[in-house]
């Protein structure tokens, strides 16, 4: 069980009252771009065994998109951002003060 | 035109935990427009409306405004004025980005109160419903098992509680089924 905070209303919730939306920071290929970058864009993710910074709709709540990062080994959250910014200083001092990838 | 008519017309629910009562035909206006906006709090104010604050309902019961996003609130009035609101809100934001539209039957809405109502609510929505994390005037969009919902407290601690009309004979059916055990649960 997640316990995710949504940045736009607050709450602290749990991930049922949450929609999780794949991998976050994707950039998007689409007319003009290579067949392989439009595949890659399609296809292409991670999937790590460690942090995972990926998105979730609060869709239970106010609906709104926004980014988390996560340990897809312990499921510790290591925070919550919103889906316009890259992920904050202070989640990345926290997921290397675990000494985690 | 036919009467308007609830989801549950006038079902009501008493001598368990908690009362459910079906509160009849109730206006709603769904307002997106950002918030930050001070022509938001203008244009509500000359309606008689005030800006809520996060996760708050403002005003009574009957008439108020609850945050539901950070660009949506949704506006509580009785049923016939709710088609002049949404006129006059859109007029008062002409030119914004902003929407007003009158959402009197896309939902139903249940009152619960008495000694069980906060238990009855914990049963199904995964919110702290203590009295030290959810007052009067605390709003929370959530779930109420598996269906969407809001509900929000009144200064008698009293709930109103808002879920899709599709829902709302099952969303009372669920409250009845919850509230029927004589004692309530926790808190
Ligand atoms: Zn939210």
């Amino acid at each position: 069980m997640l316990l995710l905070t949504c940045p736009h209303c607050g709450v602290s919730g749990e991930e049922t009252e949450f929609a999780p939306g794949g991998e976050a920071h994707i950039t998007r290929f689409g007319p003009g771009s290579s067949d392989d970058e439009f595949t890659g864009y399609l296809f292409g993710r991670k999937n790590p065994k460690g942090v995972h910074f990926e998105r979730w709709r609060h869709a239970y709540g106010c609906g709104k998109w926004f980014h988390a990062a996560r340990s897809t080994v312990t499921l510790e959250v290591y925070g919550t951002y919103l889906a316009t910014e890259r992920p904050p200083q202070p989640i990345l001092d926290r997921i290397a003060k675990r000494g985690a990838k | 035109m036919a009467d308007a008519m609830t989801a549950t017309p006038a079902a009501r629910f008493a001598g368990g935990a908690a009362t459910i009562s079906d509160l009849g035909p109730v206006g709603m206006v769904t307002l997106r427009a950002d918030l930050a906006d001070p022509a938001v709090a203008e244009a509500l104010s000359a309606q008689g409306f005030a800006l809520p604050g996060l996760r708050r309902f403002a005003g009574a019961p009957g008439s108020g405004a609850g945050w539901f996003s950070p660009d949506e609130l949704l506006l509580v009035t009785e049923y016939g004025r709710a088609p002049g609101l949404a006129t006059a809100l859109s007029e008062g934001l002409a030119g914004r980005h902003a929407l007003a539209v009158n959402v009197s039957d896309a939902r139903a809405m249940f009152r619960i109160e008495g000694r069980g109502a906060r238990g009855l609510i914990a049963k199904g929505a995964p919110v702290d419903l203590s009295p030290a994390a959810f007052g009067p005037g605390d709003l929370r969009r959530t779930r109420l098992g598996q269906v969407a919902c809001a509900f929000w407290m009144g200064e008698d601690e009293a709930f109103s509680l808002v879920c899709f009309r599709s829902l709302g004979a099952h969303v009372f059916a669920w409250l009845r089924a919850g509230a029927a055990l004589p004692t309530p649960p926790g808190f």
